[in-house]
């Protein structure tokens, strides 16, 4: 199972082994970890669910839909390294990933 | 002293207020009673990627059961509450056992409205609510299989679209004469109708279903106008009520869902109210309602946590909802009754669109189709009640979060 490292905004780490064949967010949430809320659940429909990815990263995963997009630019302060976790799928080659975790996210 | 927190309803509200409660710090005894015999479990892919078998039942669930055993979460799964006592403040399940509470949170839900017509109770007759309802239906996808859904709402359209991917024949039958007509507005109707006709979904609207008919097991329905549609599955979806037996049975105020305050207290000060059974004052449109959508699930339980911890905090939100359809996604913010201006934004046939609802220059509800921008800007706008330029709305070119 890959090794996904989260750090939250306070700089706590919280290292995770993330199944394969669900998504990052799923991942998150299964281990608890705090700040990710995914209130819809996956469906790309809330935004609660953003999360930075460490820009060495970025060019493993697949590029951003619009939907994504649509919703990002919403997102508690969307960086360009933002995503909406529950649209990254973990994969083998994602062993390792660095995942860092707003310090909020947008509540209306 | 708040030693024992009960809660009935092992849904979206239920797992919340578990969340919210142990987060805050209630370190009390917390008892999570459900009738369905699963962890709390996710029901919006029920109709979409569940159903398919794209999604395993296993990430359906909100939490595992170590989450449950680390923040000492008495699970009583696979009961259910008969009797409430709101005097002695216990609760009885059917197999007899009685909990006592110092506060009672019920998140009881809402049930499928079922079909009363001759034939209705016909083997082949199907609805979607839980996690149980599934098999049966999956136990039917057969290439070429007559589905046949009465009702083109969410639940309807959603399921048809899942049956169609899994190589069923599907037709919808809709009283109304368009489908999902409480809901959107006629061009998202229309879009989504048009979508459906172009993934071989038989949509057939002002018709009226008067008779199920079988031996034994559904093979027809028959319409008002005399038509009738070969079926070798049936799956209703004509709405819902709010599950509300527990409550009014122990007196608690229920009209057309438990009647709870902003703080989501019942008629009964120990005992509060979230989700679906509630009906409940929406302070940004000052009425009540009631809502089936997992964010006020959600958002109410949240709340219904933290006032029972004793801290006054108002429930307050603007309402969301989705719908994913094929490869569409429909994303609505706010509550379009009392609009007087419709707006559409962007062209249907560029498959990205948005229709606002607007009353004077205030933003009311946004209908967004496969148009994520719209949608999160429309939250922002309508719970801050901004008012828009209205004259600029229909140019979409312009971002509606520039439109003030």
């Amino acid at each position: 199972m890959p090794r996904i490292v989260f750090t939250d905004s306070g700089g706590r780490r919280l290292e995770i082994n993330a199944p394969l064949g669900i998504t990052l967010m799923e991942a998150a949430r299964q281990h608890g970890v705090p700040g990710v809320v995914a209130q819809c659940g996956g469906a790309c429909a809330c935004a609660t669910c953003h999360v930075y990815i460490d820009p060495a990263w970025l060019a493993k995963l697949q590029p951003r839909e619009d939907m994504e997009e649509g919703m990002l630019e919403s997102a508690w302060e969307p960086r360009d390294n933002s995503r909406l976790s529950c649209q990254i799928h973990i994969t083998a080659d994602l062993d390792g990933l660095e995942v860092t975790v707003p310090e909020r996210q947008r509540e209306t | 002293m708040i030693s024992t927190i009960l809660i009935i309803g092992g849904g979206q509200a239920g797992a919340q207020a578990i969340d919210t409660l142990r987060r805050e710090g209630f370190g009390g005894r917390l008892v999570l009673i459900g009738d369905e015999p699963e962890l709390p479990y996710q029901r919006p892919p029920l109709s979409k990627k569940f159903l398919s078998g794209e999604m395993a039942a296993d990430r359906l669930l909100f939490r595992h059961r170590s989450f449950y055993d680390e923040h000492r979460v008495e699970l009583r799964l696979g009961r259910r509450a008969v009797r409430l006592d709101p005097a002695a403040r216990q609760v009885e399940l059917a197999d007899g056992e009685t909990l006592a509470y110092d506060r009672l949170l019920l998140c009881l839900g809402a049930q499928s409205r079922r079909l009363t017509c001759p034939g209705a109770a016909l083997a082949g007759v199907h609805y979607l609510r839980g996690l149980a309802d599934v098999p049966p239906i999956q136990a039917g996808f057969k290439p070429g299989a007559k589905v046949l859904i009465i009702g083109g709402g969410y639940i309807g359209l959603e399921t048809a679209a899942t049956c169609r991917k899994m190589g069923c024949e599907v037709t919808v039958l809709e009283m109304a004469d368009r489908v999902m007509n409480r809901v959107v507005a006629p061009s998202v109707s229309q879009y989504f109708a048009g979508e459906h006709g172009t993934h071989g979904v038989a949509i057939i609207c002002d018709t009226r279903v008067i008779r199920l008919e079988g031996a034994g097991r559904v093979e027809r329905v028959v319409c008002a106008d005399g038509s009738d549609h070969a079926a070798d599955l049936v799956i209703v979806g004509v709405g819902a009520v709010a599950t509300t037996e527990l409550a009014s049975a122990a007196g608690l105020a229920c009209d057309n869902g438990i009647v709870v305050d902003e703080y989501c207290r019942t008629s009964d000060p120990a005992i509060y109210a979230a989700g679906d059974c509630t009906n409940h004052p929406s302070l940004r449109f000052g009425r009540r309602v009631r809502l089936e959508s997992v964010d006020n699930a959600f958002e109410q339980a949240k709340t219904a946590a933290l006032n029972m911890l004793d801290r006054a905090v108002a429930h307050d939100r603007v309402p969301w909802f989705w719908s994913d359809q094929f490869d569409n996604k429909l994303l609505i913010v706010g509550l379009s009754q009392d609009y007087d201006a419709q707006v559409l934004r962007g062209d249907p046939a560029s498959r990205s669109f948005s229709v606002c609802y607007l009353k004077g220059r205030e933003l009311l509800a946004v209908e967004a189709v496969n148009h994520s921008k719209d949608y999160m800007a429309a939250r922002k706008l309508i719970a801050e009640r901004a008012l828009l330029r209205v004259d600029r709305l229909a140019d979409s070119e312009l971002a509606l979060k520039d439109a003030i």
